[in-house]
């Protein structure tokens, strides 16, 4: 399968209509990303223990189209918590999508929640 | 009140809006401003990016409510199409009359498109505008939709041309420049300089036709070729029109102003035409006879304008023009200035080219040999800033002009001297017309202390950017000069510089980065500073990348090299180059097992390619049992020492090479630095291993080792310096311990040894007194810590693959077994290789 943008749609916390159980919150890397599958789509997951909040997105980078986003360093720039691309360095807000040292298009991203220590990831398909 | 209506919202008809907006004077003029487009004005020196985005937006020079905020009206989508000089007034497109006092022409230039026949067909281009843009970018969908191996051309080998070249090649389509002249930016180059600049575009993917006069463009309605006759043609199946451009000069010849033979609205240099209450700016001026198809005289004449019409009338247009550009084509560096090219009589040339690296510089000095009359730049023009200035304000040359273009041999140091040697009246920035002057009384006077602050203010850099590398030099050296340092610190989450960063982690005992962020750094980290505390971390501690596995940059994380469809390369340590043929075997059988595609190394190991992130433990587990470890190839550490084969084979051998790069080799692996560092053994002065290119290197001579270190293959080649003369091995690896622990300790983030080398006061003569006289008083400290280090060594891959916890990271995804589907290969030379990038 080769990646689509298109597969990926962000997704606002009120119009969830799938919780997806991810995996044990603590399988997540403290501070850094870890990618799950949902359905055909890749998703990065960011334990961002700093901040005491988990942040997803979509795996695929805009830039070359890979799907290498969950593997990237993730921090904060302005307030504004990131992820830089361990491709090319592109760096995107978690919270918005949007790229912040370019003008690549911005990447989908889906709501988060911790419950009994499981992480679910919010989708409306 | 008095009326101005600008005629013309483009790049400079903005430009004049914006320059009298920020007069006092503006409030006693009402300003209507016609666009014929149906956006306000935007950027079209950065039009290409809208290939990449698609964001018009991005393009925008202001919001359309910017005009409103300064009380000018504009109006887009309508044409001006009568001047009435009689009555003062204009009529539109939509028959309105409109009433002025004075009327600002400002309509620009149109494509010029050669009359061809058939260049009417359908899929002929021209590129201009937005909507050009558009419409070419529809077009090549519906050939690409068509057939899989889709033709573009452009006609016209100029700067517009070889963008439209990149640009029909992001497309997708095959692209094809046909220039008339024989070379490529005629203007601007002189053919040499075209031929390397044609190499390294076709090594791109484009394709040139130089000398080659359309006659016809071939097809039956829709383009399908170029005729350049004689059996000579091409097929196409698109055309983009870039052959220069020609005044949009109707207004002024139906309102009888007087132009140019060859068109252009004719200006004196208040921009008045021969009309006094009738300005005319930009590219439909014609002044001096001729027409500049540049932004920077546009924006010149714009301010030359509106001082006229606020009666500020000393305020002239520059009588000599400067058309020297300078722009990164395709990623290629190309710049002019001056006179480029000119016959023998009027000056000498010195040029330098290296065809093999794509470089090109040439420059032009009087025949006195004191001035700089212009220049010529293909591949690389970092200079380009510093040569334009010392072209424009007529800087006397230096002694040895070569070194200019060349860089200084022998001892370290510039041929140009500083940024801060220019007088004050040096235009910096053309685009915006900044002083030097202008630049430093901002820093020194107004208290700005950034280059973001300091463009804020002066508008400097937010033209082209060209200026951006010599604003920032002059931004530090005021700042030096009000007794401030300027602090080299590593982000915004931490107000210290490396240097400083070790000290505090050292003598604070900080474990680990979290730490380190509350106890002295603000926020949450990011990129650059995460890295750069691993290193620090590591040199302190000896601990691996796998502790504080999220703060290391990607490939150390996974302890292998990222590579470009997210599969990783592994490579063992071979150390000194040395292989058994039962290895070489091992190798061979592993590499095969996984289907990993191999290579030989520059730096004598072997890389194999192609592995997903789920099989990296086991490769590694396999290389650990035949007896090999982590090569380090992906951290900032100890690469491989190179080594010739020495006197154990070669019959000019003065010592073992071998051996001895063996040896220095298993001393420095695994050790973090603040960049990658490499080594070469040579046994004798034929110097086979290149040693000499090396952070360190050693040459077996009569009596011993000579040491050189801070050599530096790579981007910015540079020898490295002779440290110690004829000693003996101990005293050799003595030497380079320290030397190597001096620099981890010291040298910025991500700076090879050459640099930090260049940077260090006193160079080489300090350096030598640090380690070998212990000028500091550190060498015992030196020694201890090296030692330690080479004491602690553990191999990263056994400690991965040994800790379930660590071995755990190595999955694409946390909640499925299954590797990553969207990897996909192609077959190379019966190896394999990631497909092509969209």
């Amino acid at each position: 399968m080769i990646a689509n943008l298109s597969t990926y749609e962000t997704v606002q916390a009120a119009h969830v209509k799938v919780w997806f159980k991810a995996g044990p919150a603590l399988k997540f890397p403290k501070n850094g990303g870890a990618c799950i599958k949902y359905k055909d789509k890749q998703i990065a997951v960011f334990n961002f223990t700093r901040q005491g909040t988990w942040y997803a997105c979509q795996n695929l980078c805009p830039h070359k189209m890979e799907m290498v986003l969950s593997r990237g360093m993730i921090g904060e720039e302005d307030m504004q918590p990131k992820v830089a691309c361990p491709l090319h360095k592109n760096t995107f807000s978690l919270k918005t999508g949007e790229n912040l040292n370019g003008s690549l298009d911005a990447i989908a991203t889906y709501p988060v929640k911790i419950e009994d220590d499981f992480v679910y990831v919010g989708f409306a398909d | 009140m008095k009326t101005i209506i600008v005629v013309g919202n483009g790049m400079v008809g903005y430009k004049f809006c914006e320059k009298i907006a920020a007069k006092e004077e503006s409030e006693n003029f009402k300003i209507i401003v016609f666009g014929e487009e149906p956006r306000a004005a935007y950027d079209r020196v950065h039009l290409s990016e809208f290939f990449g985005n698609r964001d018009a937006k991005a393009l925008e020079l202001a919001p359309a409510s910017w005009y409103a905020e300064n009380n000018i009206e504009l109006v887009v989508n309508e044409r001006v199409t009568d001047i009435h000089r009689k009555t003062k007034t204009i009529t539109t497109g939509s028959d309105k009359e409109y009433k002025y006092d004075y009327l600002v022409l400002a309509t620009g230039s149109s494509p010029f498109v050669p009359p061809i026949n058939g260049v009417e067909k359908e899929g002929v281009f021209v590129y201009r505008t937005i909507e050009d843009l558009e419409a070419m970018l529809g077009y090549a969908e519906k050939i690409k939709a068509a057939k899989p191996n889709g033709r573009a051309a452009i006609l016209g080998g100029g700067l517009l041309g070889l963008e439209a070249g990149k640009a029909v090649m992001d497309m997708g389509l095959e692209p094809h420049v046909v220039e008339f002249a024989p070379k490529l930016m005629p203007r601007q180059l002189d053919s040499r300089s075209s031929n390397v600049l044609q190499l390294t575009l076709e090594n791109i993917g484009i394709n040139i036709h130089l000398g080659k006069a359309t006659n016809r463009i071939l097809g039956d309605g829709a383009i399908t070729g170029m005729d350049f006759g004689e059996d000579d043609s091409l097929e196409v199946d698109m055309l983009v029109v870039s052959a220069g451009i020609r005044p949009r000069d109707e207004l002024g010849k139906t309102c009888n102003l007087a132009m140019g033979v060859r068109g252009g609205i004719v200006v004196n240099d208040r921009m008045q035409t021969s009309d006094p209450n009738i300005y005319a700016i930009g590219e439909v001026a014609l002044y001096n006879q001729m027409i500049y198809g540049l932004v920077a005289p546009g924006y010149e004449m714009a301010e030359v304008a509106v001082n006229q019409i606020i009666e500020n009338n000393e305020v002239l247009m520059s009588s000599e023009i400067d058309m020297s550009t300078k722009l990164k084509l395709i990623g290629v560096d190309v710049a002019s200035f001056g006179v480029p090219y000119m016959p023998a009589e009027k000056g000498l040339s010195i040029i330098y080219e290296n065809k093999t690296k794509g470089l090109y510089k040439r420059i032009n000095v009087s025949l006195d040999g004191k001035t700089l009359l212009g220049g010529i730049m293909v591949g690389d023009a970092e200079d380009y800033s510093i040569l334009h200035q010392m072209y424009l304000n007529n800087i006397p040359l230096p002694d040895n002009a070569e070194e200019l273009i060349v860089g200084t041999r022998g001892e370290g140091g510039s041929a140009f001297g500083s940024a801060m040697d220019l007088p004050d009246t040096a235009v910096i920035c053309s685009c915006e017309a900044v002083t030097k002057g202008a630049v430093c009384c901002s820093v020194i006077d107004d208290g700005n202390e950034t280059v973001k602050d300091v463009a804020k203010a002066t508008k400097a850099t937010t033209g082209c950017g060209g200026c951006k590398p010599m604003v920032a030099d002059l931004v530090k050296e005021s700042l030096k000069t009000l007794g401030k340092t300027v602090k080299e610190s590593i982000c915004e989450h931490f107000d210290y510089s490396r240097q400083e960063l070790f000290d505090i982690v050292k003598l604070k005992g900080i474990q680990d980065y979290d730490q380190l962020l509350d106890e002295v750094g603000k926020g949450h980290g990011c990129e650059v500073c995460k890295p750069a505390a691993a290193s620090i971390f590591a040199s302190i501690y000896n601990e691996t990348a796998n502790r504080q596995e999220t703060i290391q940059d990607s490939n150390d994380r996974y302890l292998a090299n990222i590579q470009r469809n997210g599969t990783y390369s592994v490579v063992p340590r071979v150390a000194g180059g040395e292989i058994s043929p039962k290895q070489l075997m091992a190798l061979g059988r592993i590499a095969k097992k996984y289907d990993l595609y191999t290579k030989i190394t520059g730096g004598q190991r072997i890389d194999m390619f192609g592995a997903k992130l789920h099989e990296l433990p086991l490769i590694w587990e396999e290389l650990i049992a035949e007896g090999f470890e982590t090569g380090q190839a992906y951290g900032k550490s100890l690469r491989t020492v190179k080594s010739c084969v020495g006197s154990t084979w070669c019959r000019y051998g003065m010592d073992e090479s071998v051996s001895f790069a063996i040896e220095i080799e298993n001393r420095y692996k695994g050790i973090r630095s603040p960049h990658k560092f490499k080594g070469g053994v040579s046994g004798c002065i034929r110097e086979c291993a290149e040693a000499r290119c090396k952070d360190f290197g050693f040459i077996a001579v009569e009596g011993g080792w000579n040491v050189y270190v801070g050599g530096n293959g790579g981007a910015t080649p540079r020898h490295a310096e002779l440290l110690a003369e004829k000693v003996d091995k101990e005293t050799a690896i003595k030497y380079v311990d320290r030397f190597m622990m001096f620099y981890i300790k010291t040298a910025p983030p991500l700076t090879r040894t050459a640099a930090w080398l260049e940077k260090l006061e006193g160079g080489i003569t300090y350096l030598k007194n640090v380690v070998i006289n212990d000028s500091l008083g550190i060498v015992d400290e030196l020694d201890t810590d090296m030692q330690n280090f080479v004491n602690t060594y553990k191999c990263e891959w056994k400690e991965a693959v040994e800790t379930p916890e660590i071995r755990e990271r190595y999955t694409h995804f946390i909640n499925s077994d299954e590797p990553d589907d969207n990897i996909e290969f192609v077959s190379l030379r019966e190896q394999k290789m990631p497909k092509e990038w969209a």
